[in-house]
């Protein structure tokens, strides 16, 4: 150290780290003496809630974590669980909402070059990517411009490194005006044996910087993301990095041929707080410390401080740990892809974070206060008390709400052509899904299926999260997300293995928005404990909120599930005239929280649909076993929308219609109690009640079903058949095959 | 047969191409773009991918590796060359096609199931096809769009070096539904011998009903077919 005695910052210097003045008293206080400015930089990045998860840590422990297949839980850089023939499944998801916000096309190009890098830091090949998106209303230029920013980027960086894009979700609400939600997710497979840890160990040996030059990009970009944007977030794209997925390509390909090798030590890629997050996790993970002489490392500018060296988020880079004996040689591996790669620090024995400048020590704080050392944030304050509009409430205040202006023949073309249940073939047609010879079901259905390589084994891929569900009630929203990523990889026949999570929350200072995120996490975690899917990893994006105005609480669950063999694969689109068509699950009304809630009341309120989550694990099974026996020739998962919806969405994906009739819609109509009637019928038709599936399979399987059904104590109806030209609903819809497509497939095109 | 792929620093689809030469039971041999030896291949395929990240051009850099130098020496002495997608714009870089391959016309990138008339079988590429048969194969670029002057169409046309053309599913004009805006409809030409092809499409991804369409494999088929059945490449004689 220089020794020079430093002055407590000011106000305005602690607000550029993120920190406050009582955290800044703890890390003096902790470490003894007042930190440099390079030391406060570095402590800011770290303590960011990004890094530091000190708002989410203390919740998210209560989640289940462990499990025969798991492999890896959360902790490094993604998480781990086996899939059988010596395999592993490595998956994440992460978010990059902020840099999205303000420069859409490098805030989600990037984002997709981060969750990559995840997995690839494994030794993991990804083989698939998906994306969780939320933006504002669509019909707002600012909107369509976010929404067409992030879509290519996400394609410009996933096509480009040659990892196809085979799902997602995106939906369009209000509370994403000031703040979209870009939630990435990557899947990859590695053999047990070849996998790689970001655990550094043996003093003495090095530290090897591979890949892009460092520059001064994304300076503070994880602190950028523990902040609520306001309206200078605009003059913070610098805080926005760049990518170049060609680098990453090359970067991606030398690591993969280091996979398992036993000259590396250990991996970590270069993420959020750049050098002195990964240096610094690196080090902890192994409880050694780290020396890091930023002199060496190759910069793309002149003049660069220590300071800028060390917060840099230049993109496509990667750490490398190696006995001395061993750099030249790994170097040359690097060279091969045209990569640069500097000796840029030694691991040290004791846990100790040291910063040279050359001859300069500019910066030595113990580990522990760096990486472990932020104060952990608890509840604001004590759980406001909710406020519950009621909704719908069918039977009783429907009266109030007069009749409804939609026949339901028109609600069903209206939700089919509405942004958010619309074809996203205007999106998927703009990701190469098709890369790897292995996308075996395509976009556009329930869960993307994917084979793993020289097996006949395959992935099954869905990302899921209904924020309407969850502002309603937060912990019974986050369960339903996770049944319905589960539903989806059942649909497909596979078995849900495991779950990644992002949970993207507005202003946690706020207390209603801890509490959320506090009932969010119970939820996943009485989810996944009643569904046996442990939690393997996960990401926390706080500070959604811009002026005081925050986002619905939004779970995203990313779900992988295993088929032994996608041969038994079920699709959700109807397939062959004359099957019979069967509805598994409850009939309710539920419209609280529905689409149909949104299109003909504008709104959001009530109680969302009830969640019986041993029904949702009966239900997982008898769909499964009746795929294994090969009784079922579709399977759909029936989601927002309802009924009706899922209906044409199985007509629409296998191009034949079908004729069903409802016995609940059959109530002969009473004068008095029409306008009652009137929503019992559109709840039937587009409620959203939870755990059901909507199949199709032919005559004689249906006696099987039914003995099947019986045995799981799952509610299994007949509706109708597949066939035809028309939707029909008998007594209420009746339209042409051809409109509803047409509705369908216009849904994001921008109108004139 | 062997077949050698070529694999420049963003190159993506040379693992596809390795597992359909593969699938059509012929071997395959990787070729890094740094060596100029092409390892005894019969056939030399230039993949799909972003070759040194197609910065400034698509292929514009990638024509000047090492290994191109090879590869087009082998192709003037009628070595058959296989340019997919990427590899189509290379080719045509390299000169050893005509025209080029421009921005969509939607100016979106476009990864999605084509169908494709062959408009001649009179290629190594197209020799166990049938003249006129639809053949489903997907489309994955940004930048495919063919174009070329009239008086370089208008012979293209007339000596039947267009291969491929887009067509709808029944083999009807594609009109609106063309992936790209291609002139003509092209999807793939060859050069004048007839030994070098350049197409947009990846047949390499229509090798397995499993995934959509196995129709791709009869490329790699007719291929394997001609290297057999004269180890002198013929197309040169037809054309």
């Amino acid at each position: 150290m220089t020794g020079v005695q430093v002055a407590a910052p000011t106000d305005a210097e602690l607000a550029e780290v993120a920190l406050t003045r009582s955290e800044y008293a703890h890390l003096a206080t902790s470490l003894g003496r007042e930190p440099n400015r390079l030391e406060l930089g570095i402590v800011g990045a770290l303590w960011s809630e990004h890094c530091s998860y000190k708002t989410s840590k203390p919740l998210l422990g209560s989640l289940p974590t462990k499990g025969p297949r798991v492999l890896q839980g959360p902790g490094e850089n993604a998480g781990a669980v086996d899939i059988g023939h010596g395999l592993a499944c490595v998956f994440k998801i992460e978010s990059h909402n902020h840099p999205s916000a303000i420069e859409p096309y490098q805030g989600a190009a990037t984002g997709v070059g981060g969750i990559l890098r995840d997995i690839f830091t494994m030794g993991a090949r990804p083989i698939a990517l998906l994306d969780s998106l939320r933006f504002g209303p669509l019909d707002e230029p600012h909107q369509r411009h976010l929404f067409d920013g992030v879509v290519a980027g996400i394609g410009g960086y996933g096509n480009c490194i040659g990892v196809p894009t085979v799902g997602g979700e995106l939906y369009f609400d209000e509370s994403y005006r000031t703040n979209c939600l870009v939630n990435a997710m990557c899947v990859g497979v590695v053999e047990h044996g070849r996998m790689m840890r970001a655990i550094a160990s043996g003093p003495g040996n090095l530290v090897l910087l591979v890949g892009a030059d460092t520059g001064r990009d994304g300076i503070h970009g994880a602190s950028f993301a523990s902040v609520v944007l306001d309206a200078s977030s605009a003059a913070r794209r610098p805080a926005v990095q760049v990518g170049n997925p060609f680098l990453e390509k090359c970067l991606m390909e030398a690591c993969l041929e280091l996979a398992g090798d036993p000259r590396v030590v250990a991996m970590q890629d270069l993420g959020a707080a750049g050098l002195c997050g990964s240096t610094a996790e690196l080090a902890h993970r192994g409880g050694c410390g780290i020396e890091v002489d930023v002199a060496r490392a190759s910069r793309r500018e002149t003049g660069m401080t220590p300071y800028e060296v060390m917060l840099s988020e230049s993109q496509e880079r990667m750490l490398i740990v190696a006995r001395p004996g061993d750099v030249r040689s790994l170097q040359q591996v690097f060279e091969r892809w045209d990569l640069h790669s500097d000796v840029v620090g030694v691991i040290l024995e004791e846990p100790r974070f040291i910063v040279r400048d050359n001859l300069d020590q500019v910066c030595d704080i113990p580990l522990d206060i760096l990486v472990d050392g932020a104060p952990l944030r608890g509840a604001p304050g004590p759980r406001p008390p909710r406020s519950h509009p009621s909704g719908f409430a069918v039977g009783q205040e429907t009266a109030a709400l007069g009749t409804p202006s939609w026949t339901p023949g028109e609600a069903l073309l209206a939700l089919l052509g509405s942004p958010n249940l619309g074809s996203r073939t205007q999106v998927y047609r703009r990701y190469d899904h098709q890369l790897g010879d292995a996308t075996v079901v395509l976009p556009g259905g329930d869960a993307a299926l994917v084979r793993v390589d020289n097996t006949s084994m395959g992935l099954a891929l869905a990302t899921d999260g209904n924020a309407r569900y969850a502002s309603l009630d937060a912990k019974r929203g986050a369960m339903i997300a996770v049944c319905e990523a589960a539903r989806n990889v059942v649909a497909t026949g596979a078995r849900p293995l495991a779950i990644t999570n992002c949970l993207n929350f507005a202003n946690p200072e706020q207390a209603e928005v801890w509490w959320d995120l506090h009932d969010a996490i119970d939820g996943v975690g009485e989810a996944c404990r009643a569904l046996e899917i442990p939690v393997v990893s996960g990401n926390v994006s706080l500070y959604n909120d811009t002026g005081g105005t925050g986002i619905d609480p939004t779970v995203v669950i990313g779900m992988v599930g295993l088929i032994d063999d996608v041969a038994g694969r079920c699709t959700a689109g109807f397939s062959a005239e004359g099957d019979l068509i069967a509805l598994v699950g409850p009939i309710e009304a539920e419209l609280d929280g529905s689409e149909y809630q949104r299109l003909t009341q504008g709104m959001n309120r009530g109680d969302p649909p009830k969640l019986d989550i041993d029904l949702e694990r009966r239900v997982h099974s008898f769909v499964l076993d009746a795929i294994a026996a090969g009784l079922l020739h579709s399977a759909h998962d029936c989601a927002e929308g309802g009924i009706a919806v899922a209906l044409a969405e199985s007509c629409l994906l296998g191009d034949i219609a079908a004729s069903v009739g409802i016995d609940e819609l059959d109530q002969r109509r009473d004068p008095d109690q029409i306008e009652g009637l009137i929503w019992r019928e559109a709840g039937i038709l587009f409620g959203e009640s939870q755990s059901r599936f909507l199949i199709s399979f032919a005559g004689e399987a249906l006696v099987r079903l039914h003995e099947l059904a019986g045995r799981h104590s799952v509610p299994l109806r007949g509706l109708g058949s597949v066939g035809g030209e028309r939707l029909c609903v008998t007594g209420c819809i009746d339209v042409p095959l051809g409109a509803v497509r047409r509705a369908h497939e216009g849904a994001l095109i921008e109108r004139e | 047969m062997r077949f050698g792929i070529a694999v420049f620093p963003g190159t993506w689809s040379d693992r596809d191409c390795k597992h359909a030469v593969e699938l059509a039971g012929q071997d395959a041999v990787m070729l890094w773009h740094k060596d100029r030896d092409l390892r005894g291949a019969d056939c030399v395929i230039l993949p799909g991918g972003f070759a040194y990240g197609d910065y400034l051009r698509a292929g514009a850099v990638a024509r000047f590796a090492p290994l191109m130098e090879s590869v087009i020496e082998f192709a003037n002495n009628g070595g058959l060359v296989w340019g997919i997608c990427n590899g189509f714009q290379i080719l045509a870089e390299a000169h050893l096609l005509p025209g080029a391959l421009t921005r969509n016309a939607s100016l979106e990138y476009r990864c999605a199931a084509t169908w494709l008339r062959v408009e001649s079988t009179q290629t190594a590429y197209t020799s166990a096809c049938e003249l006129g048969s639809v053949l489903q194969i997907p489309v994955s670029h940004g930048e495919g769009r063919y174009v070329a002057d009239e008086e370089t169409l208008d012979e293209l046309e007339r000596n039947q070096r267009v291969v491929f053309r887009y067509v709808a599913r029944d083999g009807s004009l594609v009109g609106d539904a063309s992936p790209n805006g291609s002139m003509r409809d092209i999807a793939g030409i060859v050069n004048e011998r007839g030994n070098v092809l350049g197409m947009m499409p990846h047949p390499e991804r229509a090798c397995e009903e499993l995934l959509g369409s196995a129709d791709g494999l009869r490329l790699f088929g007719s291929v394997a077919k001609t290297l057999a059945g004269n180890r002198v490449v013929p197309v040169a004689a037809v054309l």
